[in-house]
């Protein structure tokens, strides 16, 4: 294996290094593209398969793409440097938007670097409760895949069920956070609220609806001829390349790379449940497809065990510089309401420095590096989004593939544009 | 498990957020130290390079990030060793070795007058799309990267957004009982 191809920087290379200005005096040039039959062809950003607003431009020879470009930026509104003007309290309720798919992922990023800043360690319930949410959130982060990839496909039903059952855990979402997105539910310090009675059963039921609707995916798309020639073999990857295209998550365990952070790096309690990291063996779409079913199952495995360990106590650190007092104590303590005023109003202090926190998102590494400058607002937050990064192997995917291949690889990228762009 | 563990517990009696390492510790020719459990290594622009091919060398098979941060308006200690000079802007790359699950931050510092540094698209070609960020945000230039242009704002766009000098610019809010409604 070699990595070769993705090192190439001339015409040679997968990817097509041309600005805007250039592909439009190209585009409106009649006589540019008449000595030989490539053409560039811009697909996006407003089209079905583009997830959003991926814009991509191609260099095409009848129908096989040659070099590709994707160009992002379409939903760039600025969020690392608004992260600059908000406390840390708010900080969560800024990058929960960015992957609007997984946006529990965002916020325990965010959350472990501050507590990493502010030494300190948060109670067992919150990290088991964190880690219950995170889990369900990647079952439905890669049901909302199942759903995508499979429309993307032509298997048009498929959009419908995923979707349903992507709704059963965005219900208890709301349940526990009052929210179906941008929750703002794991804080710096624990997590919003404790689990609500009941929630159990309704945890359950979640597992119990979506355990034989994984095996009629299975049947519907799995086993499925069509769907196996669509995919098996296109967009292919070696283990060299995705390393050095930094890609992480499925895209890198396609390749049969065992590297998953819960298990080589692990955060909250990863260590003290049992799971399977999945791995792939062509780094083909088939497989990026296969793994991310099968993570739904193992998030479940792990659901499982969290219901039966899931400690008591408390479900945020009892340290009311960082966390707020509860509303009762207000009416019997001035300290309590004074920092209740504090928290809400001036935010916490951050002590100088810097660090890097990752998870393992259903995307990939997702990483949160905070520069504090001692001040209640971080000086600076950049986000390593996963999506962003996972990106550059688009053209090396597509290279030398038909275009219509070219939408079942970006489908099995699985971008998610609000993160790409932030 | 690495020595950076992604749990705060491990950092809970670190009194002050950046300690030099004692004896100043060297690594690839650059300072070595720690920051809340972090391994952090110094280095200026010009050694930058030959230190990252060390590192690749040394087993450190992926980039994992690369951004950087203007130090414009930071009044706090930067957290410096002895001998490293501080520049405006710092480039901020970390590397993970799979094989030993180790990663290390590589804070390279950038003159505010002359932001140059080099690309490392040769060692770990997926630092394309994140050094392209970081020219667009920054404006730090990466000499030897094949494709030095925008990403995020629009290719015509003036100024370069996360510089601390660079306004966070607002809209004026309308309130329904303003009389003076535009």
């Amino acid at each position: 294996m070699t990595a070769e191809r993705v090192l190439r920087r001339g015409d040679d290379s997968a990817v097509l290094r041309l600005s805007e200005t250039e592909a439009a005096e190209i585009g409106n040039d009649p006589g540019a593209s008449s000595d030989d039959d490539r053409v560039l062809l811009n697909m996006g950003p407003s089209h079905p398969s583009t997830h959003g607003v991926l814009r991509l431009m191609l260099e095409m020879e009848g129908e096989t793409v040659l070099r590709s470009k994707p160009v992002v930026g379409y939903l760039h509104t600025g969020m690392e440097k608004q992260a600059e003007q908000l406390s840390y309290l708010q900080g969560c309720t800024n990058v929960t938007r960015m992957d609007y798919a997984a946006p529990l992922f965002s916020e325990l990023a965010f959350s472990l670097t501050t507590e990493k800043l502010l030494g300190i360690e948060v109670p067992d319930r919150a990290v088991w409760i964190r880690m219950l949410m995170c889990e369900l959130n990647r079952m439905s982060s890669h049901l909302l895949f199942m759903a995508t990839n499979g429309m993307d496909l032509g298997a048009v039903g498929m959009m419908i069920y995923g979707w349903r059952e992507r709704e059963e855990v965005l219900r208890f979402f709301e349940m526990v956070t009052g929210l179906r997105m941008n929750h703002n539910y794991i804080r710096p310090g624990g997590v919003a609220a404790d689990l609500p009675d009941g929630w159990e059963e309704e945890v359950e039921r979640i597992l119990d609806i979506t355990e034989p609707r994984l095996a009629e995916y299975d049947i519907l798309m799995t086993g499925q001829p069509i769907w196996r020639e669509r995919l098996q073999g296109v967009g292919v990857l070696n283990t060299d390349e995705a390393l050095a295209l930094s890609a992480t998550g499925p895209l890198l365990r396609s390749t049969g790379y065992a590297w998953d952070l819960r298990r080589a790096q692990p955060y909250l309690a990863y260590d003290d449940v049992d799971f399977d990291v999945l791995v792939g063996t062509y780094g083909d779409c088939y497989d990026r497809y296969a793994i991310r079913l099968n993570e739904i199952r193992e998030s479940m495995r792990i659901v499982r065990q969290i219901l039966e360990k899931m400690p008591s106590g408390d479900y945020r650190i009892q340290d009311k510089k960082v966390t707020p007092p509860p509303r009762v104590r207000i009416d019997q303590s001035m300290e309590a309401l004074i920092h209740h005023f504090k928290i809400f109003t001036e935010g916490y202090k951050v002590p100088v420095g810097e660090a890097y926190c990752a998870v393992e998102s259903p995307r990939g590494e997702l990483g949160v590096y905070i520069v504090s400058d001692g001040t209640s607002t971080p000086y600076r937050m950049h986000v390593r989004g996963p999506s962003f990064i996972n990106l550059q192997t688009m053209p090396h995917l597509m290279k030398d593939g038909l275009i219509a291949d070219g939408v079942a690889i970006i489908s099995s990228v699985d971008p998610i544009m609000g993160e790409v762009d932030r | 498990m690495s020595e950076e563990e992604n749990t705060p517990a491990d950092d809970a009696e670190t009194e002050a957020a950046v300690d030099p390492a004692p004896d100043h510790e060297t690594r690839y020719g650059l300072v070595v130290s720690d920051s809340v459990g972090d391994i952090v290594l110094h280095s200026s622009a010009a050694d930058y390079l030959e230190a990252m091919v060390a590192a690749h060398d040394d087993g450190f098979d992926q980039l994992i990030d690369l951004t950087a941060v203007d130090y414009l308006a930071y009044s706090a200690p930067r957290g410096l060793p002895d001998g490293v000079a501080a520049e405006r802007f710092e480039v901020v790359t970390q590397l993970i070795n799979h094989e030993s699950g180790e990663r290390v931050r590589v804070r390279v510092q950038v003159s505010g007058g002359d932001p140059v540094a080099p690309s490392l698209f040769d060692l770990w070609p997926g630092c394309e799309a994140l050094e392209r960020e970081v020219f667009d945000m920054f404006g730090i230039e990466f000499a030897d990267h094949p494709d030095m242009s925008r990403i995020l704002m629009p290719e015509d766009w003036d100024g370069h957004p996360l510089r601390k000098d660079y306004a966070v610019g607002s809209i004026p809010v309308q309130f329904k009982a303003a009389s003076n409604i535009r």
